[in-house]
């Protein structure tokens, strides 16, 4: 055992991005499984590995880890990116739901159909601007400090640049009114653990491709 | 600043109900009125679900004594919150989804959820799932049991050791407190609760089982 810790997921963002994120962001090297097809999947669950039979799972510490925002507590907690008590860790799980609320607004985008597609790519965009970077915008302006919360890296600021470059995907200028995001954005992007896991070849995953979604339900309805 | 928590939302369950409970069962008193789920508490007004249980279960030492029996909580509750989630818009479907999505949750509590507690209670023959001692993975698993039970009433039948759990945990006397007539729990959403929900955010009126 290399004691790394072992992700188990299809190769895609998924449910499994903000942990690959987080571990980079963290420092932490770490092995991917990919379930590529449907016995893959019933093979971790024929194994008592998956508690509530599903994945994301991540083995970790002798743990088999599943429920993706328990996955990542354990990771901000372990490497010190949660915070240093309970108030501020109220305040990262505050902008960390918010946020996921909107990456997974955006992610959505390409399973929706074709008629519908549209109207809810303009919804999103239109939430990312109007209801969640004005709030970042605004934390960054009232503390005037370099990250989001406790002066320090937390995982509110891994996430936040996340979902600001997914958000970026499907809107380059999204961030057009937003400068304190921006330099926030370029500085956290120059952190050597975050730079490395921007550039090709790392764990870091594609935006999803129509093309693949139909090899992800066989695998996983 | 109020000495006494303060919640803001709805007067019914959704999604404030889970804080209800745990604020219940610390034993702590709270008043309520408003809107979205937000908690004043200790000087901070907490939005977001998550924030605010993981606080309250921070605060109040329901949240494991240290990193590995946290995740072994954030895992279960997880568990109960994916299970509870199917019956959140439940009170908005129409009679004949209701059924169809009552049978739906039914049978992911019976055969993906309570086997996995009552595996978890088998495996270390404890009282409390996860550090021998309560924390707010027990105090959501009964949660979400007494919800399934409220559409099978039988829903625990199968599993003896969540219903010796369920007696359990249910006569802890902040918990007792909560459960008898007169306390903050709330009922089952009912027409009025489905009415003022859509007027008042202007949404769930086409909701669609899950």
């Amino acid at each position: 055992m290399s004691g790394k810790p072992v992700l188990h997921y299809a190769n895609t963002r998924g449910r499994m991005e903000s942990v690959r994120w987080l571990l980079a962001a963290a420092g932490v090297e770490f092995e991917e499984k990919f379930l590529e097809k449907k016995e893959d999947l019933q093979k971790l669950k024929s194994d008592g590995s998956l508690l509530f039979q599903q994945v994301p799972m991540v083995e970790i510490d002798g743990m088999k880890m599943v429920q993706t925002r328990a996955i990542l507590n354990y990771i901000a907690g372990k490497y010190n990116l949660y915070g240093k008590d309970l108030k501020e860790r109220a305040l990262i799980d505050m902008y960390v739901e918010g946020l996921a609320d909107l990456y997974e607004l955006i992610m959505m985008n390409v399973v929706q159909p074709a008629d519908k597609k549209e109207e809810h790519l303009a919804n999103a965009l239109d939430k990312a601007a109007n209801r969640y970077f004005p709030v970042f915008e605004k934390v960054l302006k009232d503390h005037g400090h370099d990250f989001l919360v406790g002066n320090k890296l937390s995982r509110a600021d891994v996430h936040l640049l996340e979902t600001i470059l997914a958000v970026e995907e499907s809107k380059p200028d999204a961030l057009a009114k937003f400068p304190l995001l921006q330099s926030f954005k370029a500085r956290m992007s120059n952190m050597p653990n975050i730079k490395k896991f921007l550039q090709p070849g790392s764990p870091k995953k594609p935006p999803l491709q129509e093309k693949e979604i139909p090899n992800l339900l066989a695998i996983f309805s | 600043m109020a000495a006494k928590p303060v919640l803001y939302y709805f007067n019914g369950r959704g999604k404030m109900e889970s804080i209800r409970w745990l604020l219940a069962a610390a034993g702590v008193e709270v008043f309520r009125t408003g809107q979205v789920p937000m908690v004043e508490i200790d000087g901070m007004k907490l939005v977001q679900t998550r924030a605010i249980l993981n606080y309250i279960a921070g605060k109040y030492n329901l949240y494991g004594k240290d990193l590995k029996e946290r995740a072994l909580i954030d895992m279960y509750v997880g568990g109960t919150d994916d299970l509870m989630g199917f019956l959140l818009s439940f009170p908005f479907l129409s009679a004949e989804d209701k059924v169809k999505q009552c049978a739906f949750v039914v049978e992911k509590a019976t055969s993906r959820y309570f086997p996995a507690y009552e595996k978890v209670l088998k495996d270390h023959g404890q009282d409390f799932l996860v550090g021998n001692r309560l924390s707010w993975a027990d105090i959501h698993l009964l949660e979400a049991i007494l919800m399934l039970e409220e559409k099978k009433s039988d829903a625990l039948s199968g599993f003896p050791l969540l219903q010796a759990f369920k007696k359990r945990i249910s006569s802890i006397p902040t918990i007792k407190k909560f459960l008898a007539p007169g306390s903050k729990r709330k009922p089952i959403s009912d027409d009025k609760y489905v009415e003022t929900v859509r007027r008042v955010l202007r949404m769930y009126y086409d909701v669609k089982p899950h």
